[in-house]
């Protein structure tokens, strides 16, 4: 079957989740973003390339971040920008996705971003666009964040380099987070030889060796002379059910404090997509310290979503 | 067949005539790749005061539409301040001009110049919009169907070559 990202020419048409994307679509992506990168330092921050193009934000979950992000990227691409808070539109009303879609294809969109509740509702709405319409998906369920999974492997390439020399660890709420399982797929897919991940048996999907990670409980043994440490949010409001005992117990074993970053390598750099919940799983002195390259993640999120947004719409 | 000049001596040529024109407002602005590889050349012969300037036109230019984006952009790095400088823009063939008509777009964004000259290894004609080179190699008849190239081999040496012949 073929993949439904690409087009028959094997360009990206959608970005979906980075599982199944090859290696040089990633690297044009990044490679892409890089450029950006230095549209985003210039007194003008802004290019021409999608004038006249209409990018619809759908957010049927809400999220302030993300969806300002995508916001500023399309505005800096001169696109024009529509924010759909859905959860307060139509859909309270009965209207069906699709329905939604359609009414929104009607007033000639380009590009919709759509972040869900639910794993697969961005593949749904991709089967049935028009040809010339793209979909990004800003995050859906559990199941993937590729603009996320993408911005962090570009800070990474940014101060790392090379991949294929690299022990990457990633800790904490591995279970619920789409963040982690869009980086596992995408530091996998560029050679990234050690990925592990760290976190309680009940915060760990099962199987999740399957992906090509190791697997670690003791956060003292993984983050041994680890290059990259990426902390999740532990994410209070998908919590179902009593998985941890309590937040300041986390923060004991799972929360990264200076004496537990001193096991990873000393020229290590600490990652985090935010929001952080500081003093549960990422103290203060960490996030502000010197190895804490968590606000260039944001800076350079939105320059790979102007990447992708880009990359897809003249495809 | 055409027989094409010597590149090099071609650079020469350039270098005596943009020497007499250099001030200290002068700044040099090379376009990817060929226009790079060009600039990257000249610059050091020029004894400007500001450090060479590289632009890639990606975003910039006027077929997106119908191309989609170019893959592999390279990143616009320019270490000077482009308000009120006499910019040297370089590019290795001039053809239709669009190349020239994105470049000038995109400096716009950096500021404005005091003036901009365009200074190209060939002219090879075919211009779609009305822009000419201000220092020019040489000119060069295209047979129909062909296409003019700048090429740069292993040692750094430029040469001018007819593809599709």
């Amino acid at each position: 079957m073929r993949n439904p990202q690409l087009n028959p020419a094997g360009e990206l048409q959608h970005l979906l989740s980075i599982e199944g994307l090859p290696r040089a679509i990633l690297n044009q992506i990044l490679d892409t973003a890089d450029s950006f990168v230095g549209v985003t330092e210039r007194e003008v921050k802004k290019v021409p390339i999608l004038r006249g193009k209409s990018v619809f934000n759908l957010f049927f979950e809400p999220s302030t971040r993300t969806r300002t992000t995508f916001e500023i990227a399309a505005k800096r691409l001169s696109a024009d920008v529509i924010n759909l808070n859905i959860a307060a539109s139509s859909q309270t009303k009965g209207e069906s996705l699709l329905d939604t879609v359609a009414n929104l294809s009607a007033m000639q969109a380009d590009i919709f971003i759509v972040r869900h509740v639910a794993s697969g509702a961005p593949y749904l709405i991709a089967r049935n666009v028009k040809p010339h319409e793209h979909v990004v998906n800003a995050g859906d369920g559990r199941h993937a964040h590729p603009t996320q999974g993408l911005l962090d492997l570009y800070t990474i390439r940014h101060y790392k380099k090379d991949f294929t020399q690299l022990t990457v660890a990633i800790v904490g709420d591995i279970l619920h987070s789409r963040v982690a399982r869009s980086l596992i797929h995408g530091l996998t897919t560029l050679g990234t030889p050690e990925v592990r991940v760290i976190g309680p048996q009940t915060l760990l999907p099962t199987g999740v060796e399957s992906l090509g990670v190791k697997v670690f409980h003791d956060m003292k043994k993984g983050l041994v002379d680890a290059d990259v440490v990426v902390m999740l949010r532990l994410q209070n409001e998908r919590m179902r059910g009593a998985l941890l005992p309590s937040a300041q117990e986390f923060n004991k074993y799972y929360g990264l404090s200076l004496d537990k970053l001193a096991l990873a390598k000393p020229e290590a750099i600490v990652m985090h997509p935010g929001p952080m919940n500081r003093g549960v799983e990422i103290d203060s002195s960490v996030a502000d310290g010197p190895h804490s390259v968590i606000l260039p993640q944001v800076t350079y999120g939105i320059a790979v979503r102007m990447a992708v947004m880009s990359i897809i719409a003249g495809n | 067949m055409t027989t094409l000049p010597d590149a090099e001596t071609l650079c020469a040529k350039l270098v005596a005539e943009l020497r007499s024109v250099i001030k200290p407002s002068t700044a040099m602005i090379g376009l990817y790749t060929g226009g790079a590889w060009l600039a990257k050349k000249l610059h050091p012969q020029l004894g400007l005061s500001t450090p060479l300037g590289l632009m890639d036109i990606a975003f910039y230019r006027d077929d997106y539409h119908k191309q989609g984006l170019h893959h592999d952009p390279k990143r616009t790095r320019i270490a000077f301040e482009v308000e009120g400088r006499d910019l040297l823009l370089v590019d290795d063939i001039l053809y239709t001009g669009r190349t020239v008509r994105a470049a000038m777009n995109e400096l716009f964004d950096y500021g404005r110049p005091a003036s901009i000259s365009l200074v190209v290894l060939a002219d090879r004609g075919g211009r779609q919009l009305p822009i000419c080179a201000q220092y020019c190699g040489t000119r060069v008849e295209v047979p129909e169907g062909q296409r003019l190239r700048m090429k740069r081999n292993a040692e750094g040496r430029l040469s001018l070559e007819l593809e599709g012949a």
